[in-house]
């Protein structure tokens, strides 16, 4: 008797465990419902393609113009030229961390690392603004330093956390057997590590470059503050620029609500979602799929 | 076949096998010296990274101690947020991000139990795993949208503390469910068979012996979900934080203003950017020493937990 309610309440407490479990799921797909709820009215006036192919975005002349090709491009230069920054800074810092740096060292760098992420994003544009940007203007003989360079330099930054911990995880758990017979063969560390080592963890490290790519693309305030604003295609790494979410972020405050501004902004966010959702799914593949299994993995 | 043509000594033990040593003397040392350099390139990439962060934190410091005072902590700003202090921000900051937690705390962890106590591995953990993982990858101005067309529009809560607390707890959901997963993994098995051998059953369990443990962790997943939703701005600029409020917040429907959208504010909109200039490095001084400071707390207190485990 006693025992069949025991049996019950855990049956119970297991199935509130698994709703609760259900509720960050739940949460992705709210999301999503309500980007393509308050999105798609704007696709009443422009069609799909136009709105991603048009090359001019003029959401308040008259009549406007809602085509977020420059805003695409911009974003997608920045995260990339951001990347060519962040992954050799990242995956060597982590290679370093992981096989080169004793103990000690290890364990005074790792956690500098981890607050270099915590950083708030303002702050980072912040600083993008007062301090790198006059730089880079008088360096460069610039007319603003409020551009795609200064965007990308900023945005590493707060990716390189990203890419550096996972891959490090990633080196680390390559077993210690690889190492031994590599070493064993007369190879040098360094022969070691390019030829055993990486090939052994490339699964990690590539999972570690897109996720950093991902909060790259993804992030708002430093793109807001320091890419210039420009919703122009750029012609080269010193032109500002306007990327997807600095859009979104600096027009909603003034977008009529309910409007046609106020809808394109929110179709401009379904596509940044999609970026970032292909952009996880990616990895997560790449995770699951190459999964580094023990000696199996080369 | 390699055979040695005459017997090795002790002095020239290469000529055994080798007759020419010199070359493979120079090969050696050119290994040797490449290795050398890439890994001082390693080591320098590891110093950049480091020293971006003693730089970003130098400049602030070196700039916003100047505005640090007693007056600058403890007043609302005056005259058109030209002068006086920052108090309804810091309020507001501290208001939306013990929201957060209070809202996401509970179910985090209710998540995480789950995954690591009751979830078998296969198909649904790993559904319930690539949610968890996506939303942690949604841009912050994602779940500014979300939060404005849900829980100021839908709901009607509108602009005021109660949407942005919500909008914040979703973004920190999955910082919380992965880092108390982790430390309810930790925690060896056979604490769970004991307890279970001595008659508990699984919540009982769970509740006096895995959580306990775990403890540690768990705290640790609440301090950084307290520093990640301080820091955050685009998921409040639609729908918790404005401009300008002249009172301190008294319910939670009230607009409020935030440590990180007020440094947005007087750097970009304010019609006296340089005036204002020593105002935006205080403010972002105090931002950066509030969530450096809960990290730095976190770190600490999970080595020395880890150190007395030892």
């Amino acid at each position: 008797m006693n025992n069949n309610l025991r049996k019950i309440q855990d049956r119970i407490l297991k199935h509130f465990f698994f709703f609760t479990a259900l509720t960050s799921t739940a949460v992705l797909f709210m999301i999503a419902f309500f980007l393509f709820k308050e999105g798609i009215p704007i696709f009443e006036k422009v069609s799909i393609q136009d709105f991603i192919l048009g090359k001019y975005w003029y959401p308040t002349s008259d009549p406007p113009d809602f085509g977020i090709f420059a805003l695409i491009v911009a974003s997608l230069s920045v995260t990339l030229l951001s990347a060519a920054i962040a992954i050799p800074l990242g995956v060597m810092t982590a290679i370093y961390l992981a096989e080169i740096a004793s103990y000690r060292l290890r364990e005074i760098v790792k956690p500098v690392v981890e607050l270099l992420a915590a950083l708030p994003s303002v702050v980072i544009g912040f600083f993008g603004m007062v301090v790198v940007a006059p730089f880079l203007q008088n360096a460069f003989n610039l007319a603003t330093g409020l551009n795609l360079f200064n965007a990308a330099l900023m945005l590493a930054f707060m990716s390189i956390p990203t890419i550096c911990s996972i891959s490090e995880d990633a080196i680390y758990s390559v077993p210690h057997s690889l190492r031994e017979a590599s070493l064993a063969l007369g190879a040098t560390h360094l022969e070691t590590i390019i030829r055993v080592i990486l090939p052994a963890s490339i699964s990690g490290i590539s999972t570690a470059v897109i996720l950093g790519m991902s909060r790259a693309i993804g992030e708002t305030m430093v793109v807001l503050m320091v890419a210039g604003g420009a919703a122009m295609i750029p012609l080269s790494i010193f032109d500002p620029v306007r990327p997807l979410p600095a859009s979104i972020a600096a027009e909603m405050a003034e977008a009529p609500f309910r409007g046609d501004h106020y809808f394109a902004l929110f179709a401009t966010g379904i596509v940044l979602f999609l970026f970032t959702l292909l952009f996880n799914l990616i990895a997560d593949h790449v995770a699951h799929k190459y999964k580094q299994v023990g000696e199996a993995s080369l | 076949m390699l055979k040695p043509t005459e017997p090795a000594t002790i002095e020239n033990p290469q000529t055994a096998f080798d007759s020419t040593p010199a070359p493979r003397f120079y090969l050696q040392r050119r290994r040797r010296i490449m290795q050398k350099i890439v890994f001082s390139a390693f080591r320098t990439a590891a110093v950049v990274n480091a020293l971006a962060l003693a730089i970003v934190v130098y400049f602030m410091a070196a700039n916003g101690w100047k505005a640090i005072s007693w007056t600058f902590l403890t007043q609302p700003p005056t005259n058109s947020m030209t002068q006086g202090g920052i108090l309804p921000c810091i309020v507001g900051t501290l208001c939306l991000s013990l929201g957060a937690m209070i809202l996401a705390f509970p179910i985090g962890i209710a998540s995480a139990i789950y995954m690591s106590e009751y979830a078998r591995p296969g198909r649904l953990l790993r559904i319930i795993r690539l949610g968890i993982n996506n939303l942690a990858g949604v841009p912050s101005v994602v779940f500014g949208l979300f939060g404005l067309g849900f829980f100021v529009v839908y709901l009607k809560f509108g602009v005021s503390i109660l949407s942005g607390a919500l909008t914040l707890g979703a973004m920190t959901l999955p910082v919380i469910i992965s880092t108390t997963e982790e430390s309810l993994r930790s925690v060896p098995d056979t604490y769970r068979e004991a307890s279970l051998a001595l008659g508990a059953n699984k919540l009982q369990t769970i509740c006096r012996v895995v959580l306990p443990s775990a403890m540690p962790g768990i705290l640790t997943s609440a301090i950084l979900g307290l520093s990640r939703a301080a820091g955050e701005t685009a998921p409040i600029m639609f729908t918790a934080a404005v401009f300008y409020v002249p009172h301190l917040p008294s319910s939670i429907f009230d607009e409020i203003m935030a440590l990180p959208y007020h440094i947005y504010v007087l750097a970009t909109a304010g019609t006296e950017i340089e005036a204002t200039r020593h105002l935006q490095y205080g403010t972002a001084l105090v931002l950066v020493a509030l969530v450096l400071g809960l990290n730095l707390t976190a770190i600490l207190y999970r080595s020395r937990v880890r150190k007395r485990l030892r």
